[in-house]
């Protein structure tokens, strides 16, 4: 099986280089110095595990999408969502059943904004890969150079959390801080083999505080917010004026920006910021997929909502530090109220198990000031918003005919505090198990350790 | 002139104390927070500041105003163990910011309670949240000691100290070995020379309860300040200053009990050992993330633990072993354990508490792991911290005889769209509002035709 695995991966990595190759920008001198450029020099080696042909029924389904269906029934096969629908829904022969009945299905849980792998556990100063915080703009680094898949949290986060695809963003101490990977929360021996096949890179950036004290500090520009931009600009214009005759790895970061191949994920916090972002973002003609940790971001609902940005958050953080002293937990609602885009996000190992619960706080803020919103659409936080706001929207974050089969199924409403995922599925593949001791993942660094195997 | 008059006016009636209210909540759910199941129909009332009675079958006094807690949840302020509150308007700000003291030629003689400001947001918020007592520490940065912490209300008033010096703090394991200068070695022979060098000094200057002084008495909740004791003895030893050393002594002769900071099975085991040493140690344990592998020796030497929740990651390879069910196995061995350690505004701000408790429930749901009942979690965020703290009966708790602090919530405390609607300390109905709270109301639209949102207030 191991042969097959690996022999389908080097097909499909020649299939992807030669599609990636295929893309370039209008002016002709570059697009000749794009084609001999191999966009995806680490291609995605993971395959879907083994799956059986598998009918959930009888749970409450949530379907991303902000669908709901009482007693509903999943069916996924060779990987993919075949059909969802209520409890007429006809199963094909050859199907596993699974009672979920009293129990709930969601899509799996997506987090934006994560750093496992790149600040893994242990946290011990031999592995803070996370920021290359010698410059203020790097976007030639790849947060998947850093990543450590024997990072014990990815298994905590699918276990506890249901997490089936993450982000894993470069930290913000830099303005541009590179280049983010979309994973699978799938165990590897490779960071290729986690990588989520098809996914579009992202660049992260960041605003205020973090550059600003980490390069005023070292007695170099920026050392202001008013620092922050002119970098920011100037680096921008540089890479719009390199010519391509020479290979240069931060301006093929920004140019595949220029030309929305690869994603922003900002990191900023205050409302006038955002704004100002969103400035430069038209004065430089890209666009920002989301902004993450937008605590102030219900002042700007509006913007946000006509520039179609995502406001990737935590239900409650707040005043941890001066740009986040205006943090409420009312943030969520009033932006899904505004009909602005929710993604709940974690940055934060322990937080990723947790993302349901800290969707349910936001909700019920919102409750108390008159806001309802419907669970499946709080789901949707969780999924397809993030999903979208990723760019692998077209492939998982809902529980659609022809999508990734990622799901969970959880033993309870997945908004209350007293439920877990009891079974998760990625790829339509049976990667965690509460009532399988064996069926969940422990990383090389936890053998013959105290606690290896432990639930946690 | 009349405008600064009005304004002098509104700031006297924000000073005025409040009352205690004289009250019953009727037909609630109660919970009363000492380790047993929530009664439905129950009824708690409150006189002169005091629990009277909470339970089924209570009646309601006449002349004392019942409140219908129909639909409602009624239990004990929760108690937030080991917290930063009332220290920092924002960690990340420096200046703001007393949680700890790198630069301090101090460490034991530090004390939290002159620092304390009630006034800030953190408070506020705790207490919305339904916290309304808390200990408070300083985090040991400078020396493995991080000083005196105190145990302290969350009242909208002007002092927030229950009882300052309530308790000692010390970092042993990965931290404490970095302050002590690079290794656990070093950190365990600093310790144990300052208690030694403590209780000389003690018998010295003949500080009460040093040496052969008996400990003093002073009957109320404010512990005599050996530092402050004038007196003229001689030091030969030179590593703690004469205020650090006097600071020590009650936790010598055990009169303030000392929490160490401690992770990893084998350094549980080493702190245990102290009391060969130091007898009248009173210790309390601060994290033990691997306490369930030594959990029946932390219930034979009856030492209770505040425990983080739900730590399960190798973050350290102190914490190896980590997982969320430490704090079941831990009760189930027989252990005294409260939840607390959660300080900041971020994933572990102490309003997360009651989240954390209601994940402790959830693990009964988890083949293999080793949870609480409701019940059981409940009590690990009010009664026990308390008791740790030593104000059992008092505070945490809804019996006769205990402070009136109580919540009214909309649900089941433990449950994450629940929130608490009323909140009393000692029979005082708090006020709600803070800087998070105007600004949910100025931004609940964006409405700006008018007038700036600066004139919405």
């Amino acid at each position: 099986m191991n042969t097959f695995r690996l022999m389908l991966t080097a097909s499909c990595a020649l299939a992807l280089a030669a599609c990636s190759t295929t893309e370039g920008t209008n002016d002709t001198a570059s697009t000749r110095a794009a084609t001999a450029i191999n966009k995806d020099p680490y291609p995605s080696t993971y395959r879907p595990y083994p799956g059986a042909p598998t009918a959930l029924v009888g749970a409450t389904v949530f379907d991303g999408a902000g669908g709901r269906i009482e007693g509903g029934t999943v069916l996924f096969d060779g990987g993919k969502v075949v059909a969802i629908g209520g409890a007429d829904l006809a199963i094909p022969t050859g199907y596993t059943r699974v009672d979920g009945s009293g129990k709930f299905v969601t899509p799996g849980i997506i987090d934006i904004h994560s750093h496992l792998g790149d600040y893994p556990s242990p946290g011990v100063s031999a592995h803070s890969d996370g920021n290359e915080a010698t410059d203020p703009t790097t976007p030639e680094v790849w947060a998947e150079h850093s990543v450590w898949p024997q990072d014990p949290g990815f298994s905590r986060a699918l276990a506890n959390g249901g997490i089936t695809s993450l982000q894993i963003l470069p930290g913000s101490a830099n303005l541009m801080g590179g280049r983010s990977v979309t994973l699978k929360n799938v165990a590897s021996r490779t960071i290729q083999g986690m990588k989520f096949p098809g996914a579009p890179y992202g660049m992260k950036m960041a605003c205020g505080e973090n550059p600003k004290r980490v390069y005023g500090g070292k007695g170099r520009m920026p050392s202001t917010r008013m620092g922050n931009l002119a970098v920011n600009r100037q680096t921008w214009l540089d890479a719009k004026a390199d010519d391509g005759k020479k290979r240069n790895l931060a301006t093929e970061t920004l140019k595949g920006v220029l030309a929305g191949e690869i994603l922003i994920q900002n990191h900023c916090y205050r409302a006038d910021e955002m704004a100002l972002v969103l400035d430069m973002a038209k004065e430089m003609g890209y666009k920002v997929a989301a902004f993450h940790h937008a605590v102030e971001s219900y002042k700007i609902a509006d913007l946000l909502k006509a520039n179609d940005v995502c406001s990737a958050i935590w239900a409650d953080w707040y005043g941890f530090k001066m740009e986040s002293y205006d943090g409420i937990p009312e943030n969520a609602a009033y932006l899904q109220n505004a009909g602005a885009c929710v993604v709940i996000h974690s940055d934060d190992a322990n937080g990723i198990q947790r993302l349901n619960q800290e969707a349910a706080k936001a909700q019920a803020a919102g409750r108390r000031v008159g806001i309802e919103i419907p669970d499946e659409t709080v789901i949707r936080w969780l999924t397809l918003n993030a999903a979208k706001a990723m760019g692998i929207a077209d492939l998982t974050g809902s529980l659609e005919p022809g999508k990734m089969a990622d799901v969970v199924l959880w033993n309870g409403d997945p908004l209350s505090v007293y439920s877990r995922p009891e079974k998760v599925w990625i790829d339509g593949a049976l990667m965690y198990d509460a009532n399988d001791p064996k069926r969940r993942p422990v990383s090389d660094f936890e053998l013959g350790q105290p606690g290896e195997g432990d639930v946690k | 002139m009349s405008a600064r008059l009005l304004i002098g006016t509104a700031l006297l009636a924000l000073s005025t104390p409040l009352a205690a209210q004289d009250f019953a909540i009727t037909n609630a759910t109660v919970a009363t927070g000492d380790g047993s199941d929530p009664v439905v129909g129950g009824t708690v009332v409150v006189r002169g500041g005091k629990v009277v009675a909470a339970g089924s079958g209570v009646a309601v006094p006449a002349g004392v105003q019942a409140i219908d807690g129909t639909g409602k949840w009624v239990t004990p302020g929760v108690f937030a163990a080991v917290s930063d509150l009332g220290l920092a308007d924002s960690e990340g700000v420096s200046e703001s910011n007393d949680t700890s003291a790198r630069g301090s030629p101090f460490g034991a003689a530090l004390d939290v309670s002159p620092a304390l400001n009630p006034a800030s947001q953190h408070v506020a918020v705790a207490r919305e949240a339904g916290i309304t007592r808390a200990s408070v520490y300083s985090s040991p940065t400078g020396s493995i000691f991080g000083g005196q912490g105190a145990i302290v209300d969350l009242g909208a008033d002007g002092n927030m100290v229950v009882r300052p010096r309530a308790f000692q703090i010390v970092t042993l394991g990965e931290a404490g070995a970095r302050i002590a200068g690079g290794s656990r070695v070093s950190a365990h022979a600093l310790l144990r020379n300052a208690l030694r060098e403590s209780r000389q000094y003690g018998s010295d200057s003949r500080i009460v309860g040093g040496g052969r002084n008996a400990p003093l008495e002073t009957g109320d909740d404010i512990p005599v300040d050996p530092r402050l004791v004038d007196n003229s003895a001689e030091r030969d030893d030179v590593l703690l200053t004469r205020f650090d050393a006097a600071a020590l002594v009650p936790v010598v002769n055990g009169s303030q009990p000392l929490y160490v900071v401690v992770e990893r099975a084998s350094d549980i085991r080493s702190v245990l050992a102290l009391r060969g040493e130091f007898p009248r140690l009173k210790l309390v344990l601060l994290g033990a993330s691997e306490g369930w592998m030594v959990a029946s020796d932390i219930a034979a030497a009856d030492v209770p633990v505040i425990a983080d929740p739900v730590d399960d990651l190798p973050s350290s390879f102190e914490q190896l072993a980590a997982t969320q069910s430490n704090v079941g196995r831990m009760v189930r061995a027989g252990v005294k354990v409260a939840l607390g350690r959660l300080i900041g505004t971020t994933g572990e701000q102490p309003k997360n508490l009651m989240q954390f408790a209601g994940n402790l429930v959830s693990l009964t749901r988890v083949p293999g792991a080793t949870g609480l009942s409701w019940g059981e979690a409940f009590a690990a965020i009010s009664s026990i911290p308390a008791e740790i703290a030593g104000f059992g009966d008092r505070f945490g708790v809804l019996k006769a005889g205990a402070a009136g602090d109580l919540v009214v919530w909309d649900g089941d405390p433990l449950e994450v769209s629940s929130a608490a609607e009323r909140v009393f300390i000692d029979g005082v109905e708090q006020p709600r509002g803070s800087h998070q709270k105007r600004l949910g109301d100025r931004y609940r639209d964006l409405d700006e035709s008018d007038l700036p949102k600066a004139y919405d207030w």
